[in-house]
């Protein structure tokens, strides 16, 4: 009997999250606010990078037909992923500009925390599912992302909890980005077949549990929840921003440059 | 531009490897406090495996010896070497001590 594996639109659907945000936040690395935090932030990308490295294999095996983990990763447009359009926005608020020192660490945290609180969940579920491959994955990530969620939930506490200018930035940066957390919540097809043959988790079932670990630590940082609902965003169904493509154009442009090259 | 009284304060980070009994000094860092200060040694000085446990310790709490007491803190044992065990005759049963 072969093994049950879950469907390869899951599969980079988790992938791409992974991958996306680990992109995002390398764009730290030497320009992180304290070396410390430089290198915190470089320890977490490339924590994400390796689960999706993990997580490209496995799907690259189950679609077959030649696929690999570096074309998933480096030759597939922007539609062709499957990442929350969370994920891709750049570090820093609507109306900001695209330059390295325009990059607002709140930001950057926010989204690792809201992230993080999900997926740590997503994960912890994943644990037990049907495929035994992502149950492995799932159970060597969940030891990431705790401490990835710590990290964060901490700076969190300590920009809301602290100066009048780190609070500010804080509640701006939850502002802009609690509404695109609205995504989790929805169901892909994708997920609706992983679901169906329990190879994948409901998100659905994690919202309570994301919810109250959010109030939690947004009264701890004397932040305030932005009211909702807003917009859906529709990143996991290929519908992105106008980010993720700049994104893939700085993470993809070597490998397409030269194709097969090794080092 | 920087005020000193603004800036982070300074940890010394000990940590202790997987086979090691003692924690070893390797480093320093700055944090804003203890619980930060932790987790900023755990991404800076074990991110290669090379701990299972870690100390932070205010740089400010440590009292050094200065370079000037060197000559009266440590010359004087320089000719002691009746100091060093090394006159007794070990008894073979003894084995490794």
């Amino acid at each position: 009997m072969a093994a049950t594996t879950a469907p390869a639109g899951y599969l980079l659907h988790l992938a791409d999250n992974a991958l996306i945000l680990g992109q995002r936040n390398a764009e730290w690395c030497a320009h992180g606010p304290v070396l410390e935090e430089d290198i915190a932030m470089a320890n977490i990308s490339l924590d994400l990078i390796g689960q999706a490295r993990l997580l490209y294999q496995h799907a690259a095996a189950v679609q077959g037909n030649g696929a690999t983990e570096d074309g998933l990763a480096y030759f597939r447009d922007a539609a062709a992923f499957r990442n929350f359009t969370l994920l891709e926005l750049p570090h820093h608020g609507p109306l900001a500009g695209t330059a390295a020192s325009d990059r607002d660490y709140a930001t950057a945290i926010v989204r690792n925390f809201l992230y993080s609180a999900f997926v740590l969940r997503q994960w912890d579920a994943l644990q037990s599912c049907g495929d035994a491959q992502l149950a492995a994955i799932a159970a060597r990530s969940l030891k990431e992302v705790r401490y990835h969620l710590r990290h964060s939930r901490d700076w969190l506490v300590r920009l809301g909890d602290g100066t009048d200018e780190s609070h500010a930035r804080a509640q701006a940066a939850l502002d802009h980005l609690l509404p695109y957390t609205a995504e989790f919540w929805t169901v892909s097809t994708d997920e609706a077949d992983a679901i169906a043959d329990g190879t994948g988790v409901d998100p659905r079932l994690l919202q309570a549990g994301w919810d109250s670990a959010v109030d939690d630590a947004l009264a701890e940082a004397t932040l305030r929840r932005p009211a909702g609902p807003g917009f859906l965003p529709r990143g996991k169904h290929g519908l992105h921003s106008e980010h993720l493509s700049y994104v893939l154009g700085e993470m993809q442009g070597l490998a397409r440059q030269h194709p097969g090259a090794t080092w | 531009m920087s005020n000193a009284q603004n800036e982070w304060p300074l940890w010394e980070v000990f940590v202790r490897s997987k086979q090691g009994l003692e924690h070893k000094h390797c480093g320093s860092l700055h944090a804003v406090d203890a619980q930060q200060a932790l987790q900023m040694a755990r991404d800076v000085y074990t991110r290669r495996q090379e701990g299972v446990s870690i100390w932070v310790v205010p740089s400010a709490q440590i009292t050094a010896s200065l370079p000037q007491d060197k000559g009266e803190f440590f010359d004087p044992a320089g000719d002691k070497i009746y100091r060093h065990p090394t006159f007794y005759d070990i008894p073979e049963e003894v084995g490794h001590m």
